[in-house]
């Protein structure tokens, strides 16, 4: 950024007259302004990170969810979620969840997700 | 696994065995319980419940060994890189008063994308494994038992591993967490967009596990240029980590802002500091203040640490604190060693028990300088988001380099860190989620379709899965060990000797380190100085010698220097002779029996000595000296005959003669104790007197063997005098009811 000089005295002409409750309430208010897009933007998007988390959280190890997740992220299926397809396998063969994970890395489990997706 | 015994060491291998099956015992962050307490004769305002088991302060020993406690969370940062010796550290942080153990990563550890496991050795901090964290958090629920306050577990929820990180946080039973995106942005140049879009997940998960998270803005301090003109900027980063929090779900009593007096002297220290502190805790008052400490004009001198850091804890009783913060005053010079954790701990707890309830006598005035300065400092920082909005937003305002620039805003210098949007670490790695996307767990930010499988689990996505690991902690996958070069156990096998053994070595960090420091003057200038102390330590054969602080006293004649090194030698405690310990009785005690049986002594330096310093030390009232405890003494002076003493004692009708002796040639003092006995013993009153002799070169043993009762050595206090004097009265019946 440029160097400017300290223009404090004009910047500031118009909280001149905000009393103190006021001036923290427009601090809020802009804050807010500044935060909600980078909110939707949390809540439409995920990464390998969150989806690792996901899978920890369904009972894989850290080494598991790492080979899953990056083979999932190889055939584009983070999009859907990793934890949703090790769920989908797990449902649609009737394994176990750790089983469906297993299957992910090293079977058929990202052909026949890339058929359920299509 | 046993409780912790205070008289026995904490055993590592317990703390491993069968860890695989440990299982934390609680979750969520644990704030003191706030209350006015009264100890002797004195009440706290700001107090706390004392513990069960703690160290007091050193100058206790006057005022009954009352340990007050404040009220806020007082913190230790741990950083040796081995979790097995920290372990120890926090049981002497948490009996000097810590309930926040804070362990600090190893370098690199936040580019690394994906969670570590094992223990291998850390840098500057430990690599944060599921077993590391396990094993500290198995020997902090024992501590807190031990020392009767729960101990909040703490590390850092950040860098590019983040949401697995709060996971493996929530599982493990870590109660507080670092999480700040800016921090990764600016400090960590982590792509911006993927920093927000993990952070969201990250705080999701430590709203669901009660954690309290501090945020990374103290950081701008410890970057800019001049760290107090960075004070409007603070106030929005503040502003950005707190409202997003909140809005992902944290509750605001957890989001604590971790925020530090950005000045320190020989700058006017309270006339930068304090309107910034009172303009911070004004705006972010629904949320809690970590008062860290500065460590930007921290240099190698621990004394001017300790000093600023008493000046940021006068800071913090004049505004608030929910936090305290305790820095180290050696972090300018090392990795933190055990003594300087204890010695922060002890500065915070003597600083906040000093100033307890201060403001119920002196107010911050709401007018003048401190209200101009104040009000000046939130309309910069409003300015400042006025203009990140204009710029188009965050992502728009960090590209342009408008954050950490070394311009008081809205002056800029132009020297700001700029990131670019699509750029830095994992740039690009977010993904967009589909229509359909899912993911069936606990405590999962943002979109989430659940109802295409099942509409009953809407609220509960985890339920779609009979629950995740946040429910059912049996379904945790705990890996043991991956690199069997560098893992605890060949640690341990390494330095068995000195946990096993009577052997032993001095110690800084770790076990066996035999590290040891010395401070030297030398009376020349500093150029040399530090060439003979290297050369002082190589004579007294240290090992690795290193200059850690030098200081000039005059540029000619004489210089401070610090040298720390390494000795290469054991003791064997087996060959060590135990001092006599000598006993003492309570002060009341004291004062209770003398009140009862009036007690008169006779005292004077024995023999050709005309040293007088030590023996009036135990007798005045100014120095503690029997006195205080109501025992009136007569005092010949020196070089006083043998025979005057028992003279004396006769003619006061008294019942102990204190005769002090230094150490001489011919054994003078030997002879002197004999003679006391003897004419005591000629006079027909040794029976009923008390012969006590005392010097620097004194020990019980030899005064015993030289005839007189009791002998009393180097350190000793009137306390113990009083104490011995009341005892064997009692056992003569004197003045019996």
């Amino acid at each position: 950024m440029k160097e400017r000089q300290d223009d404090f005295k004009d910047r500031r002409k118009h909280l001149s007259e905000m009393s103190d409750e006021a001036l923290k309430a427009y601090f809020f208010e802009l804050t807010e302004k500044v935060v909600d897009p980078l909110l939707d933007l949390a809540h439409k998007n995920t990464s390998k990170s969150i989806e690792r988390s996901v899978l920890l959280r369904m009972g894989f190890s850290s080494i598991e969810a790492t080979a899953i997740v990056n083979v999932l992220h190889e055939h584009g299926l983070l999009r859907k979620g990793a934890g949703h397809c090790v769920y989908r396998l797990s449902r649609d063969y009737k394994i176990t969840l750790r089983e469906a994970g297993q299957r992910i890395v090293d079977a058929d489990g990202i052909s026949e997700l890339l058929e359920v997706f299509k | 696994m046993k409780s912790l015994n205070p008289s026995s060491k904490i055993n590592v291998h317990e703390i491993l065995e069968d860890l695989a099956n440990y299982k934390p015992r609680r979750r969520g962050w644990i704030w003191r319980q706030k209350e006015s307490i009264t100890l002797n004769e004195f009440t706290y305002e700001q107090a706390s419940p004392s513990l069960k088991r703690s160290v007091p302060l050193p100058s206790a020993r006057a005022l009954n060994n009352i340990d007050p406690q404040p009220d806020c969370v007082v913190t230790t940062e741990i950083a040796s890189g081995r979790f097995e010796d920290d372990i120890r550290r926090m049981r002497m942080a948490a009996y000097h008063g810590a309930d926040h153990v804070m362990v600090i990563r190893t370098a690199g550890q936040s580019h690394f994308d994906g969670l570590l496991e094992g223990t291998p050795q850390g840098v500057g901090g430990i690599p944060i494994t599921r077993k590391q964290l396990r094993a500290q958090r198995r020997a902090l629920d024992l501590i807190e038992e031990e020392v009767g306050r729960p101990i909040n577990y703490h590390s850092y929820v950040s860098g590019v591993a983040g949401p697995e990180i709060a996971v493996l946080f929530t599982e493990e039973g870590v109660n507080g967490a670092h999480q700040d995106p800016q921090y990764n942005i600016l400090y960590r140049n982590i792509n911006m967009i993927r920093s927000f879009v993990d952070a969201a997940e990250s705080k999701r998960v430590m709203a669901y596990a009660n954690m309290a998270q501090i945020d990374g803005a103290h950081n701008a301090n410890a970057t800019a240029r001049d760290a107090w003109k960075v004070m409007p900027e603070l106030l929005v980063q503040h502003g950005i980590n707190s409202v997003f929090s909140e809005k992902v779900g944290i509750r605001p009593e957890n989001i604590c802002l971790s925020t530090v007096p950005p000045a320190a002297a020989p700058s006017p220290d309270l006339k930068l500091n304090l309107p910034y502190a009172v303009a911070l805790r004004e705006f972010f008052s629904k949320y809690k203040m970590r008062a860290q400490m500065n460590t930007k004009y921290m240099d190698s001198s621990t004394r001017e640490a300790t000093v600023t850091h008493v000046i940021n804890l006068l800071i913090s009783r004049l505004t608030s604190v929910d936090i305290q913060s305790t820095i180290t005053p050696d972090e300018g010079r090392n990795v933190p060693w055990h003594i300087y954790n204890i010695e922060a701990l002890d500065t915070a707890k003597q600083a906040l028990v000093a100033m307890d309830d201060i403001l119920s006598m002196v107010t911050l005035k709401t007018d003048g300088y401190l209200y101009d300065k104040k009000r000046e400092i939130q309309e910069r920082a409003v300015l400042m988001l006025e203009e990140i909005i204009d710029m188009g937003g965050y992502f728009e305002a960090v590209e342009s380099g408008l954050f950490v620039d070394s311009g008081e805003y809205p002056a800029r210098n132009g020297d700001g860190i700029s990131r670019e949007m699509n750029g830095g670490v994992s740039a690009g790695s977010f993904i967009a989620r589909d229509p359909d996307y899912m993911a069936p767990v606990t405590a999962h930010y943002g979109y989430n379709n659940i109802e295409q499988y099942d509409s009953t689990c809407v609220d509960n996505p985890a339920s779609l899965i009979g629950g995740s690991t946040f429910e059912r902690p049996e379904m945790v996958q705990f890996i043991d060990e991956l690199d069997l070069t560098d893992n605890v156990n060949l640690r341990l096998e390494e330095t068995e000797k000195y946990r096993s053994s009577s052997l032993l070595k001095p110690e800084v960090e770790w076990l066996g380190d035999g590290v040891i420091t010395m401070d030297l003057f030398f009376p020349i200038s500093e150029d040399l100085a530090s060439e003979a102390a290297l050369e002082a330590a190589n004579k007294m054969r240290l090992k690795d010698v290193e200059v850690i602080h030098q200081e000039v006293l005059h540029p000619s004649e004489g210089t401070r220097v610090q040298v720390k090194g390494r000795v290469d030698f054991d003791i064997d405690t087996s060959t060590l002779k135990r001092r006599e310990k000598t006993e003492q009785i309570p002060e009341e005690e004291i004062l209770e029996y003398v009140k009862k049986h009036p007690i008169k002594v006779i005292a004077g330096t024995g023999g050709h000595d005309e040293h007088s310093v030590g023996i009036r030390e135990v007798l005045d009232i100014k120095h503690g000296g029997i006195e205080k405890y109501g025992i009136p003494y007569t005092y010949l002076g020196t070089s006083v005959p043998i025979e005057k003493f028992v003279d004396a004692a006769i003619e006061m009708d008294a019942q102990c003669i204190m005769m002090s002796t230094i150490i001489s040639h011919d054994d003078t003092h030997y002879k002197n104790m004999e003679k006391l006995h003897q004419y005591a013993v000629e006079k027909g009153v040794r029976e009923r007197l008390i012969l006590i002799a005392g010097g620097t070169q004194v020990t019980p043993e030899i005064a015993r063997k030289h005839q007189v009762d009791q002998g009393f050595g180097r350190g000793t206090k009137g306390h113990h005098i009083a104490s011995y004097l009341v005892k064997r009265l009692k056992e003569m019946g004197h003045n019996a009811d």
